[in-house]
């Protein structure tokens, strides 16, 4: 398992510098640069030239790439090219926020999807089958920043239970969970609705198995039929699942970020992007990318926990 | 385990297409607006009017007006219209070229199909949001730029809905009969290939058209999107947030008008697919 992991790191690397890559390219052929916007629309062009020469802007593509790629090597991601700060500094401020939300999106979205997805697959096609459906095909409709701003409009304006905005001190327990209520509430349920679609075609999918078919044969009461030999192997593709939808909990969090004006890497990022802070954008950029990456290795460890026959090879 | 009875079978396909009907019932209440939006708009959306800036919803302004006195069901219209015309475009071009490239890929196979493979798997690992501003920071705002942004998220999904079964259905005997009596490559994809997939393409393109609607939502709430002062459905709900204490009608009602959009295209596509799958009626 061990090597198993070591291996999936590795396999990472071409993809962070793939992603890293995209993202230079991407942004430096925007039009505007960090020079012009730190120094505003009425700046002399001489003084545009002489920032950008400072942040190394007037060199090559080619050589801002390599220096871009030596900075990671030594664990550098540089300082921000519109606040001057050192972005580790930033990065170490921001993260502890997305960290919590997506990790309070993921456990509420599998605690009432899982239940709910299974329920409704075992009683499929009644009432609450449908009702069920029908819940979680809305959520899935359900824009993220418009559900944050409705939770927002009657938790927080309405009923003043919970802050507008903001994302409170992080080091405050208090303060932090009043402050993370109505984020994670909201990308819960955006998760929920996802969650609970797959578990219950993956409890359709099992019902026909044949070890399940046998099971009732041999008269296992229905208690034990369902919590042995269905449960068991339906988590499987519901955590391989949860893996593939980690991108939809990142782009989630970003909105939701925006939504309720959290100081975590989705506003940094979008920040990043308007103001064209080329050095911030990569930095975050790898970090998310990294992120994914993770909740997919941890996702696929779980596996063998669950699943005997997995082997990591 | 009971075998569900004939009527419970009947009753069942009866709801499922029941579900599909709703979400078409839907999809063309809110696509007759958008098409008739100019004619169907009580007032000019972009008529501004400074004695009845946020105004509640009443009998000459039934949805409120906004900060600039603007009528918010003219404006609701308008902006369906900008969603429809970019959700149906950017699926259309998604599907007409991420399709030819899946297919294309999945049959010629080798190193052409594994790069192409490999590029929309990494392409596919950025959150489409992500994505999406990013594209529209490099080509600027407008409706074309937004159409195309969309467009290149949506070719991935329709890349690999082509790949996969285009994998599976080369290898079976009518190909080789086809490539047999001298048929050409392209012939064969379009005659031979092309068809055993594109039902399954039109139902997930009308799923994805929801999804494109929402991304249109996404990037005009981002403030990246089609730029003002033409309407858009995410704009409003954009700048309907700092009134939300006072005028919460303009965010809400934009916003619902999102919902229901999707919601409907959700529903068709989720109810075309289960009418189609053979898989499920066996269940």
């Amino acid at each position: 398992m061990i090597a198993y992991t070591i291996r999936r790191v590795l396999i990472a690397i071409p993809t962070l510098l793939i992603v890293l890559t995209i993202t230079f390219v991407l942004i430096r052929i925007a039009p505007g640069d960090p020079a012009e916007v730190r120094l505003g629309d009425y700046a002399s062009k001489e003084a545009v030239e002489a920032l950008r020469r400072e942040m190394g802007l007037d060199k090559s593509m080619w050589s801002q790439y390599l220096d871009t790629l030596n900075g990671l090597l030594q664990g550098n991601f540089g300082r921000s090219m519109v606040n001057g700060r050192p972005i580790s500094q930033d990065l170490r401020r921001s993260l502890p926020y997305t960290v919590e939300l997506t990790l309070v999106g993921i456990i509420f979205g599998a605690v009432f999807g899982i239940p709910t997805g299974v329920y409704t697959a075992l009683k499929r096609n009644t009432l609450a089958d449908y009702m069920g459906r029908t819940l979680s095909l809305g959520g899935l409709s359900f824009p993220t920043f418009y559900l944050g701003i409705l939770l927002m409009l009657a938790f927080a304006i309405k009923i003043p239970m919970f802050p507008v905005v903001g994302g409170g001190d992080i080091h405050n327990l208090r303060s932090n969970l009043y402050h993370l209520f109505l984020p994670g509430l909201t990308l819960g349920l955006i998760m929920t609705a996802y969650v609970t679609r797959m578990a219950r075609s993956s409890v359709l999918n099992i019902l026909n198995e044949d070890y399940v078919r046998t099971a009732r044969a041999k008269g296992l009461t229905e208690r034990k039929v369902i919590y042995v030999h269905l449960l068991r192997n339906a988590l499987l593709p519901i955590i391989a699942l949860i893996g593939v939808y980690s991108i939809v909990l990142i782009g989630g969090s970003v909105m939701v970020e925006i939504v309720f004006s959290r100081p975590g890497l989705g506003k940094m990022m979008i920040g990043a992007l308007k103001q064209r802070d080329y050095t911030t954008l990569q930095a975050v950029m790898i970090t998310f990318t990294s992120f994914v990456i993770l909740i997919n290795l941890i996702t696929d460890l779980t596996y063998g926990l669950i699943d005997p026959r997995v082997r990591y090879k | 385990m009971k075998q569900p009875s004939m009527r419970r079978k009947i009753l069942r396909t009866f709801l499922r297409n029941r579900t599909s009907i709703i979400g078409a019932c839907i999809s063309m209440a809110m696509l007759s607006i958008a098409i008739l939006a100019p004619w169907i708009s009580p007032y000019d959306p972009l008529r501004q009017n400074v004695y009845y800036r946020l105004t509640p919803p009443e009998r000459s302004h039934p949805l409120g007006t906004d900060e600039y006195g603007r009528d918010v069901l003219s404006r609701i219209f308008a902006g369906a219209r900008i969603s429809f015309i970019v959700g149906m475009a950017s699926m259309a071009f998604g599907m007409i070229i991420g399709t030819a490239m899946g297919m294309i890929g999945g049959y010629a196979g080798g190193k052409l199909e594994t790069a192409l493979m490999r590029i929309l798997d990494i392409l596919m690992s950025f959150p489409d949001e992500v994505f999406g501003v990013m594209v529209m920071i490099v080509l600027g705002p407008g409706l074309e730029n937004v159409i195309i942004a969309i467009t290149v998220l949506m070719i991935p999904r329709f890349a690999r809905m082509g790949h996969a079964p285009t994998l599976a259905i080369k290898e079976v005997d009518y190909i080789a009969s086809a490539k047999s009596i001298g048929a050409s490559d392209s012939r064969i994809i379009i005659r031979h290939i092309l068809p055993n997939i594109f039902g399954e393409i039109l139902v997930m393109g009308t799923l994805w058209l929801g999804t494109a609607i929402r991304l249109e939502a996404s990037l005009s709430f981002l403030g990246v999107g089609v730029p003002p002062p033409t309407p858009t459905l995410g704009n409003m709900v954009r700048v309907g947030v700092d009134f939300l204490a006072v005028a919460p009608w303009v965010s809400v009602f934009a916003g619902l008008a999102i919902l229901i959009s999707i919601f409907g295209f959700n529903l068709l596509g989720d109810g075309l697919r289960d009418i189609t799958d053979p898989k499920l009626y066996a269940r």
